[in-house]
């Protein structure tokens, strides 16, 4: 320390901070920035910017390899809104998502409620749950794949054997829809339910013995006090299903009889969003309108999850 | 310690924000790139098998001062969708890069980012090296050369014997040929086995279009690249005797390469399969031992000859050593490597020389009954008259539409509503 000691202040002396305690000044501002910086440029580099730079090729005419790329403004966009094809898999991709995140939340939770009983072996029983989500997601396609075969899979012999008509899980729109949604329903189940029965343990207890202390039964208090408190978790797994559930790709694509195809079928019956636009970008080489129709389903997950976020957080209130 | 030093805190910041930085700015490095003296580095791109593993080492043997770096991808899909978008990013190609027939349709506009073969190649590499249709087809829309011809994939027709004598259809290699003389024999003969036996005649209707489409003088695009389908008759009429005979329940309806498909060849759920040469493993492969006698091949096709599959040798412009190159290029597809390649993998060569050799003359098949499939195919290869102009967009029509529509109609589609999927599906790929 430098001790300064002035009897005659003819002339301000400025103590300036030594090296040490400049180091010191800058660790406490800016430090902390530093520590998580390699995160923001992390996700500026691989999130952000392909994010807005997808919006600038969208403004254009441009295919892959073109030097001089035309400038459409909103024309991929208009194109876009009158695309049959677009909207065919929009339907898809939204019936396919119903169809799977649907069940799965409700199995999801019930399971959890299930797992939060006095088990023998919890441990065993929730690592079994999980398990599907472990398995290789090409494997489970594969497999699943020719369970659903329409002449010689195994669930097509079952309901022969049982005197039932087969069905034509390829040919027919929601008999496809339904499959997919069992393939991804197998694999997710069992991560919500555990999220889910995590939230469940963490309830707080006592207002679980007020209840019963009140005379309500296990239905009665499952509906009345479990539910609603779980509705926080319940949001994070219903967003986080939403935007996973509508960018759905490899099941499709591997349900498809024609090996490596992106049509989604003979008439793209089950032609997913992302299956379109991987087709335009990557075998039509269209690059401009792959990118507009990436920032339509940005968009549409945006308005879908924030609609099931106040659709979630109302239910929750209604007792 | 509980606390780290202030400066020392400061500097780790520092230090992992760096790292961060360095990581992503990384990567880049080209292939290829000459070393110090006069060593030059070539690397080649193939995809699935092109039997030219010796063959490098020999040529490294060869030419002491090169070095050869061979990149080798297990499925073609990947390997042409990477091709393409490295031609258009301008670098990270090899300097001899493989493409196949199917898939040459995507770069017959793209040219100009490939170098002329008949510019930097030996001056010794000639028309008559190879078939020539198979030469022809290796030029871009403006008629350069931009690739060597590798190998091909000759059509004949495979059937099984005694399904057909059983049905009381002639089955020996000659009577059969009567069959198979013309479409309207062959599915005439399929209607005659329908009826017979109930049972489908063919796997699958896109497998049968898909030859008849290419022995048409035009494709789906003409020489302007502009889109056949409404003006030429000969598609359509392809079109109605394929969804006629579907209409007839001559086909199995099982998607061509499918697991159902594999489950089919050992179900006996057809007769006859369009069959190009490198079909006979297939074949082999998933009707299993359990078939094995049944199945034969004649050297008849419906509509004279045909062909399916086989590769280029091309040398992008990005290339820097062209001239070296295109000399390895044109070594390796040189008949007397293509049958090096053809006895390490079965790729049948293209080159005239390659294909009246002992060696492929002499070529059988025990699974096909003992039949000399060398000298089979070869003369069905010649059979081959010209090679149809296969506009951008080509492939992607036959895969993505005419292939998914067939299919449809399989599935209970009416057949004049499928063609209108494939008008307008093909107007969207050509726009």
């Amino acid at each position: 320390m430098t001790s300064t000691v002035v009897h005659e202040p003819r002339q301000r002396v400025r103590v300036r901070p030594s090296l040490k305690e400049r180091l010191a000044n800058w660790d406490v501002k800016v430090s902390p920035y530093l520590y998580i910086a390699p995160f923001f440029v992390v996700f500026g580099v691989v999130g952000l910017f392909p994010l807005l730079y997808t919006a600038y090729v969208s403004f254009f005419d441009w295919e892959i390899g073109d030097d001089n790329p035309k400038f459409l403004g909103f024309g991929n966009y208009v194109e876009l809104m009158g695309d049959g094809q677009f909207w065919h898999a929009v339907g898809n991709t939204l019936s396919i998502f119903v169809l799977s995140s649907g069940p799965q939340l409700v199995v999801a939770v019930l399971l959890a409620a299930l797992l939060n009983m006095r088990l023998r072996g919890p441990t065993g029983w929730r690592v079994g749950v999980l398990l599907p989500y472990a398995a290789s997601l090409v494997a489970l396609g594969i497999i699943f794949a020719n369970l659903f075969g329409p002449r010689y899979g195994l669930i097509n012999s079952l309901l022969e054997s049982v005197g039932l008509d087969r069905v034509e899980w390829q040919a027919n729109r929601f008999a496809s829809h339904l499959a997919i949604a069992t393939m991804v329903n197998w694999r997710w189940t069992g991560y919500n339910a555990l999220i889910v029965l995590a939230a469940m343990q963490a309830l707080p207890k006592d207002v679980m013995e007020a209840a019963v202390v009140d005379g309500a039964g296990p239905v009665r208090r499952f509906f009345s006090v479990t539910l609603p408190m779980l509705r926080p978790t319940l949001v994070f797994v219903v967003i986080t299903s939403t935007i996973g559930g509508l960018q759905i790709f490899t099941e499709p694509k591997l349900f498809d009889a024609m090996p490596g195809s992106n049509n989604g079928g003979s008439t793209n019956q089950f032609q997913t969003v992302t299956l379109y636009l991987y087709q335009q970008g990557f075998e039509g080489f269209d690059l401009g309108y792959a990118s507009a129709i990436a920032w339509v389903l940005f968009l549409l997950i945006v308005v879908i999850a924030l609609g099931n976020f106040l659709l979630t957080r109302r239910m929750g209130r209604i007792r | 310690m509980r606390h780290l030093h202030k400066g020392v805190s400061f500097a780790i910041g520092l230090t992992v924000l760096g790292a961060t930085l360095a990581a992503c700015g990384g990567g880049g490095g080209s292939a290829g790139g000459s070393g110090d003296g006069g060593q030059i580095e070539l690397s080649i791109g193939t995809f699935t098998e092109f039997g030219y593993e010796d063959l490098i080492t020999e040529y490294e043997r060869l030419h002491p001062n090169i070095k050869i770096t061979h990149h080798k991808t297990g499925e073609g899909g990947p390997y042409h969708q990477n091709l393409i978008t490295k031609l258009a990013a301008g670098s990270g190609l090899e300097d001899v890069v493989a493409v196949e027939e199917g898939h040459f349709s995507d770069i017959v506009d793209k040219g100009g980012k490939f170098n002329d073969l008949t510019e930097i190649g030996p001056k010794d590499v000639t028309a008559d090296r190879w078939l020539n249709w198979k030469y022809e087809a290796g030029k871009d829309s403006g008629g350069r050369l931009i690739g060597y011809g590798t190998d091909i994939g000759p059509l004949a027709m495979c059937y099984r014997k005694d399904l057909l004598e059983a049905a009381g259809l002639p089955s020996d290699p000659e009577g059969v040929k009567a069959l198979f003389s013309s479409w309207d024999a062959y599915f005439a003969a399929g209607d005659q086995y329908v009826a017979r036996t109930g049972k489908p005649w063919f796997d699958s209707a896109g497998q049968n279009f898909n030859a008849m489409v290419n022995q048409l003088d035009v494709g789906y695009l003409d020489r302007d690249d502009k889109l056949t389908l409404e003006t030429n008759p000969g598609i359509k009429s392809a079109w109605d005797k394929v969804t006629t005979a579907v209409a007839h329940g001559q086909s199995a309806k099982l998607v061509a390469f499918s697991n159902e498909w594999k489950t089919g060849f050992q179900q006996s759920a057809f007769a006859t399969k369009t069959c190009p040469s490198w079909m006979l493993g297939v074949v082999e492969e998933n009707a299993g031992a359990a078939n094995a006698g049944k199945w034969a091949v004649t050297d008849a096709f419906p509509g004279g000859g045909g062909n399916w599959g086989g590769s280029y040798l091309t040398v992008p412009k990005q290339s820097r050593h062209p001239k070296e190159a295109a000399e390895f290029a044109a070594w390796l597809t040189a008949p007397e490597q293509q049958l090096k390649a053809f006895a390490a993998k079965g790729n049948f060569p293209s080159q005239t020389q390659a294909l009246t050799s002992p060696q492929l003359q002499d070529e059988t098949s025990a699974y096909f009954g003992d039949a000399k499939i060398g000298q089979l195919y070869a003369e069905q290869a010649r059979k081959v008259t010209k090679a149809q102009y296969k506009g951008p967009g080509d492939g992607q029509i036959q895969e993505n539409v005419t292939t998914p529509a067939l299919q449809a109609v399989e599935q209970g589609t009416p057949a004049d509503q499928a063609w209108q999927q494939v008008v307008d599906g093909a107007k969207k790929i050509v726009k």
